[in-house]
């Protein structure tokens, strides 16, 4: 089992004068179980890899292995099945006329679920909800209880793969860490696959084991967590991008 | 102990109420803090209080919301008691604001140059090319490179660094005595984050500049200010130095600081902030220097 494979990936936006390339003959390879990060910073075009993925991009070529499959120009219902995805907003990503019953209860059932009832259960237990807010609509719901919901939703369909655009950049701190801490307890429970992306490289560097630097479209340099860690970059950008994730340094008013 | 004419500001005992249909919610309940010519860091997660704090002292609290304040003296003034008319006389002039997102503080079909002209023009009597020049000058001193094109420029023609650059010439064109600085930097990437920050640092170094610089971020608090003020559920639980905030007491702060992911240090979980109902109930901390 292989967990994605993407190679020589270009995502454009418009055409001919307009034609912006947001993606630029990327590669990189996430083994199964394995947790890779994207990070850079706004329009670097680590979402538009997600977008590409998930299908939510008009305009690409290259090639796109996931989970052993080749990925044409529609994505199949199987795909969605192995593949999900959780959005930056949760204030923005959950219907608000429909409660977290409703919500998952479609999910479950448009992949063809049976025994819905029990699942929705196991779901909101799973990511430490409990059955008390099945019934809720989302602005009777934090922040945090949202981001629950909308992961509750994304594993509604068992897949092997999730993709997580930004998951806590709307959330405080302290409910930053319950996020993170629930998808770290649920990768080691479930065996799954994280591509993550995020402009917080300290919450990469918690996640994740391999991490891409994205500048301007292009992946300028692929790493582990220990050699970001031990600051051992081969590329100027990179070591630019931790320098200022660090704080705030007096000898940058020098200049 | 600061001096009495160091001291830009002096608030004391501010409460900032809004009645509901469920009784009355103090956003801000009794804080009191002063302000010398320093980077003061209020940090806390949302809701508890921060920027409604900031507000308050420009007294840009709308109805139904109450301001209450045993005093907010500005040098030897008290704002409390000042009219609208002599309020709209220290808002920007002398106590200026920048808010977190340029894209909603900014006019969309004024061009960048006029508004900054603009918010010139309303504190300075000078000739229109004197003002033009003012504020070419300004935008120039935030570090814009192109400034003719960008005075010409409408707001949506602006990158978001930009866009705050703009706002923070615009507001230190009257020379303010004190700014407050509201997230300023949390709609920005890093690299653009740390530019801002160092125009405003050189703004308070060269100027004698008091800043209140607002924000949720502890790490970039720590290393910008030098004086913190920790909120929580409207009140200050703890006050500290900035380089000192590491070592902070406060079990609310330790909280924080440990749900943080550190780059530096990893680990398998991250602490989850336990929250005391005590903290709620116990007396604000004095936030004098």
């Amino acid at each position: 089992m292989s967990g994605l494979e993407i190679s020589h990936l270009d995502v454009w936006f418009g055409s001919g004068h307009d034609r912006v390339d947001a993606v630029k003959d990327v590669s990189f390879r996430v083994d199964s179980g394995a947790s890779f990060g994207l990070v850079g910073e706004s329009g670097s075009g680590k979402s538009t890899i997600l977008r590409a993925l998930t299908g939510l991009v008009p305009n690409w070529s290259g090639e796109m292995i996931v989970a052993g499959e080749k990925l044409a120009r529609k994505r199949t219902a199987q795909f969605y099945k192995k593949v999900q995805m959780v959005f930056q907003d949760p204030y923005a990503s959950l219907h608000p006329r429909h409660t977290v019953d409703q919500v998952l209860s479609e999910t479950l059932y448009l992949h063809g679920f049976d025994a819905i009832d029990r699942r929705i259960v196991k779901l909101l237990d799973d990511v430490g909800l409990g059955p008390s807010f099945r019934f809720r609509y989302p602005h009777q719901l934090s922040g945090g209880q949202r981001q629950r919901v909308a992961i509750a939703r994304a594993l509604a369909p068992e897949p092997e793969i999730l993709l997580l655009d930004e998951p806590t950049s709307a959330l405080d701190v302290s409910v930053q860490a319950e996020i993170l801490n629930l998808l770290v307890d649920l990768r080691t429970a479930r065996k799954l696959t994280y591509v993550m992306v995020s402009h917080d490289l300290a919450v990469v560097g918690h996640m994740c084991e391999r991490i891409a630097v994205m500048q301007l479209g292009e992946i300028v340099e692929i790493m582990s967590v220990e050699d970001m860690r031990a600051m051992k970059t081969s590329h100027p950008y990179t070591k630019h991008l931790l320098e200022s994730s660090l704080g705030y340094k007096r000898v940058a008013t020098a200049e | 102990m600061l001096e009495q004419q160091d001291k830009l500001l002096d608030v004391e005992n501010l409460w900032v109420k809004f009645p509901t249909r469920n009784g009355v919610f103090d956003a801000v309940r009794g804080i009191s803090f002063s302000l010398g010519k320093e980077r003061l860091g209020i940090v806390g997660e949302s809701g508890s209080g921060k920027s409604m704090t900031g507000r308050a002292i420009l007294r840009l609290i709308r109805k139904p919301g109450i301001v209450t304040a045993d005093r907010i003296m500005l040098h030897d003034k008290d704002l409390m008691t000042m009219s609208e008319r002599e309020m709209r006389k220290v808002r920007g002039q002398r106590i200026s604001m920048v808010m977190q997102d340029p894209k909603f503080s900014l006019n969309p079909v004024m061009p960048v140059g006029e508004q900054i002209m603009e918010a010139y023009a309303q504190h300075a009597k000078a000739s229109k090319a004197e003002v033009k020049r003012k504020a070419l000058d300004m935008l120039e001193a935030v570090s814009i490179r192109d400034p003719e094109r960008v005075f010409r420029a409408y707001p949506h023609e602006m990158s978001g660094g930009m866009g705050q650059r703009i706002m923070i010439a615009m507001m230190l064109i009257p020379n303010p005595e004190i700014l407050i600085a509201d997230e300023p930097t949390s709609a920005l990437d890093v690299s653009v984050q740390t530019q801002v920050l160092s125009i405003m640092d050189r703004l308070v170094q060269e100027r004698g500049m008091g800043l209140i610089f607002i924000s949720h971020d502890l790490n970039l608090v720590s290393s910008f200010c030098d004086r913190v003020l920790i909120m929580y559920a409207g009140r200050i639980v703890e006050t500290c130095r900035a380089d000192k905030l590491h070592e902070a007491q406060h079990p609310y702060t330790r909280g924080l600081l440990n749900s943080l992911p550190r780059l530096t240090e990893p680990r398998e979980r991250l602490d989850v902030l336990k929250r005391d109902p005590a903290w709620r109930e116990a007396q604000s901390v004095s936030g004098a220097s």
